[in-house]
């Protein structure tokens, strides 16, 4: 970049910068090339879907929101969004620190499903085993399924027996399952499924949770809970009730948005409320299943904040608005600076022409890198930047009009007004960036799309400006048809305003 | 056109020259008035706040030949509490507007819907905000706000002078009470796009003011060792050659903004494009205004009031100059004065500047 005091820049110069912006512009092509991006990725507002938004809430002092929590919340939501099995869809936290949200986003025609979904805030639930077996579907085994319990119907052991736990579709976690009911049940990874009985000790009632490592015995880490006082009687009425039966009737099962997260065997009655889970837990599966014991389901409550589902008709109808918008401004623009500044508006044409291939092709590349969607919103934020990008080419003419009213050769023209109208622009883009970065981290959803492109442009503002627009200029400053001042160069006596006198006004005072 | 270009090589020598700074008093009353008229009308009827910012549902049935009533009828059946507010939006589009519902409600409202217009539950666009989500958006649009008046006037008390960047403030504020007051008027709902639009203008409004300051900077960054005009003066004629730059940029500003509404309002009918453009449409123009009418004049009386600009303003009055109050193009021309040996006088200043 140019710095005040070299003195005026030789056409090499400028061809210079010219060389890096072809370069770079070839770079990001080859970039999307090796990709394989070939279209803009676009946000649910314009190709239909649902976004979700939830706003945490400390429900009481036991969970507050903390970061872990919030990143816990994201990935279980996100577990139970992919169960769904739609392409695509986000699971993302915005904002930073504590204040954040949790926002789904889930494309087509799918997105009911998910809000459903995501609105239920599954419990955890203690509940006694009545039966146990692989988890494969053998509707023609209801009689050993059935074996031993007491109470349950023929209905449940029908739907027991048919139940495929290898199938994904029937482990999605609903987390539907009343306390109240007896119901049939797969375990979180499929290996096995259950009869259930009702739920007789709930995951509010468990006071903490720990994982910890007992090197006596080896490599073993176990998980420690305690229960408050209501849970403790509950726990201790259930344990002392079922450490005496047969398996699989002594088990308790720990279950997590309706499905099994581990069957533990009670080996004694436990009416301290302190209880330990043993058996060949892995650190990471120990801390998990301390973490789903202390948290339940989800680590925080949400409340749901925004919900909106926008049909793909209405998307493909705002995508061409906002398209057609995006045209019908760049074409005033580009005919209102042919109309005012002549020749010199085919710089800015060209230059706006770089801006927006420059756009395009970042908007390509942060889609795969980042996973950057543009959403209506960024289309807005695109097509005012039109208008910035254009004002910083007026700034930089209209000065360069200033220094040749002082009676400059257009070519010193051309130099000394860039070096007034570089300060302007860059303080006036300036301006514009530090809007972008506030916007970005103060709001959410929309309007942190239209801050990243107004932020975006802005740059590939500054960018062309001082590699494109500058250069053609200082070019053209030595083309006969500009330096002469053509009728239609945009810098003729006439269209600058100077006459032909030697009664010539000078600011020089003002200016030493 | 020409006749403009004309106009702007004019305005740059002092040849034509308005009287911005001077008639300052003029303009504050202007603005004045408009402001206790935004105040009032924030008292008396306050902002229309969107969904967003409230609470409550939105539904679009799309599906054309339907009714306003026929949709009324049916979301009155659903039996939710509160206000129903229905519109018709282009020529085959409705849409129902409700307080904050549950979950249950919402999917009896669903119901009713599909069922009367015998149309998928997909195809009917939905926002459902809760009213403890508008609280939030709300205060993180008030945070955002003077998260970015505060950035903004530490910036541009660094980059230009610490009364410019309380002058610029003093006109974006300007620029806020009257957009608010607008909306307030007549009744525009206001939504988080008006919000961005509002705080984009922001940045705008600011964008012009930094340009006009530019050049109020260099005009009279020697003003007062050269003794010939007085602060205001200089002011003045910095807004003056910067008026062509100042309407440029707006018109240009103003043109895709200008199509975005056209586009958001005459085709979409509603939603995010054109509250986004109406909020910069309408902050355009007040900006505009305040970056040529407030900001300039405010500045210019902040410095005037300083000890060494009250001395420039005597010793350019005694010397039979014009008093900086009122400035005219005719008074402003001898300070101008053409100097026959302009040439060779620039010639080597430009060499040792570049």
């Amino acid at each position: 970049m140019s710095t005040p005091n070299k003195t005026v820049k030789s056409p090499a110069r400028s061809g210079r910068s010219l060389v890096i912006l072809a370069v770079i512009l070839l770079g990001l092509i080859v970039t999307t090339f090796i990709q394989g991006a070939s279209s803009v990725r676009l946000g649910l507002d314009l190709r239909g879907g649902t976004s979700v938004t939830l706003q945490p809430r400390a429900s009481n002092d036991a969970n507050k929101i903390t970061t872990e929590a919030v990143d816990q919340a994201v990935t279980i939501i996100r577990q139970r969004v992919n169960s769904l099995g739609v392409a695509e869809s986000e699971v993302t936290a915005q904002g930073s620190g504590t204040n954040r949200q949790i926002v789904i986003s889930v494309p087509g025609d799918s997105g009911r499903r998910v809000v459903d979904l995501v609105g239920q805030t599954a419990e955890l639930r203690f509940r006694q085993v009545l039966a146990e077996s692989a988890g494969v579907s053998n509707p023609a085994d209801t009689a050993t399924a059935a074996t031993p319990a007491a109470g349950v119907s023929p209905e449940i052991n029908a739907r027991f027996a048919a139940l495929d736990c290898t199938n994904s579709a029937n482990r999605q976690g609903t987390g539907a399952d009343a306390p109240t009911d007896t119901i049939v049940s797969c375990s979180r990874e499929g290996g096995a499924k259950y009869i259930l009985a009702p739920a007789e000790v709930l995951g509010q009632q468990v006071s903490a949770a720990t994982a910890g490592f007992n090197p006596q015995q080896g490599v073993s880490w176990f998980v420690s809970l305690t229960f408050n006082g209501d849970g403790t009687k509950a726990f201790g009425a259930l344990t002392n009730r079922v450490t005496t039966l047969a398996s699989p009737l002594n088990q308790v099962a720990i279950v997590l948005d309706g499905l099994v997260v581990s069957a533990p065997r009670i080996n004694e009655a436990i009416p301290s409320g302190n209880a330990q889970i043993t058996g060949s837990f892995s650190q990471v599966e120990a801390q998990d299943l301390a973490n789903v014991l202390k948290y339940g389901a989800l680590p925080l409550a949400f409340d749901r904040g925004e919900v909106q589902q926008v049909s793909p008709t209405l998307g493909a109808d705002q995508l061409h608005a906002g398209l057609l918008a995006g045209f019908l401004g760049l074409g005033l623009v580009v005919i209102y600076s042919l109309l005012y500044y002549r020749g010199l508006g085919l710089v800015t044409v060209g230059s706006l022409a770089v801006a927006g291939g420059l756009v395009y092709l970042l908007f390509l590349v942060l889609g795969k890198s980042i996973g950057f969607t543009l959403t209506l919103a960024g289309i807005a934020g695109a097509i005012v930047a039109i208008g910035v990008t254009a004002d910083s080419f007026i700034v930089f003419f209209e000065r360069i009009r200033d220094e040749a009213r002082e009676g400059r050769s257009l070519r010193s023209a051309v130099e000394s007004g860039w070096i007034k109208a570089r300060h302007t622009i860059l303080v006036a883009d300036a301006v514009s960036l530090i809007a972008a970065v506030l916007l970005y981290f103060f709001a959410v959803g929309g309007v942190r799309g239209f801050a990243f492109t107004l932020g975006l442009t802005t740059l590939v503002d500054l960018f062309v400006v001082f590699f494109f627009t500058k250069p053609i200029v200082t070019i053209l400053a030595g083309v006969d048809f500009f330096a002469s001042g053509h009728r239609l160069s945009g810098l003729s006596p006439k269209s600058i305003g100077i006459k032909p006198t030697t009664n010539q006004v000078t600011t020089s005072t003002l200016e030493a | 056109m020409s006749k403009l270009t004309g106009l702007g090589g004019r305005l740059y020598t002092g040849e034509t020259s308005f009287d911005f700074i001077g008639k300052r008093r003029r303009w504050y009353s202007i603005s004045a008035i408009f402001i206790l008229l935004s105040i009032g009308a924030l008292a008396i009827q306050g902002l229309h706040l969107g969904i967003e910012f409230k609470g409550g549902s939105s539904y679009t049935v799309n599906k054309s030949g339907i009714s306003v009533e026929q949709a009324r009828t049916s979301v009155a059946g659903a039996g939710i509490p509160g206000e129903i507010i229905v519109q018709k939006i282009g020529n085959d589009k409705v849409r129902i507007q409700t307080g904050a519902l549950t979950s249950e409600q919402s999917k009896a409202v669903e119901a009713s819907l599909t069922q009367t217009f015998n149309v998928t539950l997909e195809s009917i666009d939905t926002q459902l905000v809760g009213p403890s989500w508008g609280k939030e958006i709300t205060k993180k649009a008030l945070y955002g706000l003077f998260a970015f008046l505060l950035v903004i006037m530490l910036f541009l008390a660094m980059a230009f002078e610490p009364k410019m960047a309380i002058s610029a403030i003093v006109a974006v504020i300007h620029d806020v009470f009257i957009t608010v007051g607008i909306y307030a008027l007549v009744g525009f709902d206001v939504t988080p796009a008006t919000v961005i639009g509002f705080l984009t203008i922001l940045g705008y409004s600011l964008y012009d003011t930094v340009v006009v300051f530019d050049k109020v900077r260099e005009n009279t960054k020697s003003v007062a060792a050269v003794g010939k005009v007085t602060y205001s003066q200089a002011a003045n004629l910095a807004v003056n050659q910067t008026i062509v730059r100042s309407a440029n940029t707006s018109l240009i500003a103003l043109l895709p903004v200008g199509s975005i509404l056209f586009v958001g309002a005459g085709l979409l009918g509603a939603g995010t494009l054109k509250d986004l453009s109406l909020a910069l449409f309408i902050g355009l123009a007040v900006g505009t205004y305040s970056s040529i009418f407030i900001a300039p004049p405010f500045l210019a009386s902040l410095r005037e009031k300083e000890p060494a600009m009250q001395a420039l303003a005597k010793r350019v009055a005694s010397r039979g100059g014009a008093v900086a109050e009122t400035v005219t193009a005719a008074s402003a021309r001898p300070v101008f004065a053409p100097s026959a040996n302009r040439g060779p006088r620039n010639q080597p200043k430009r060499k040792g500047r570049k």
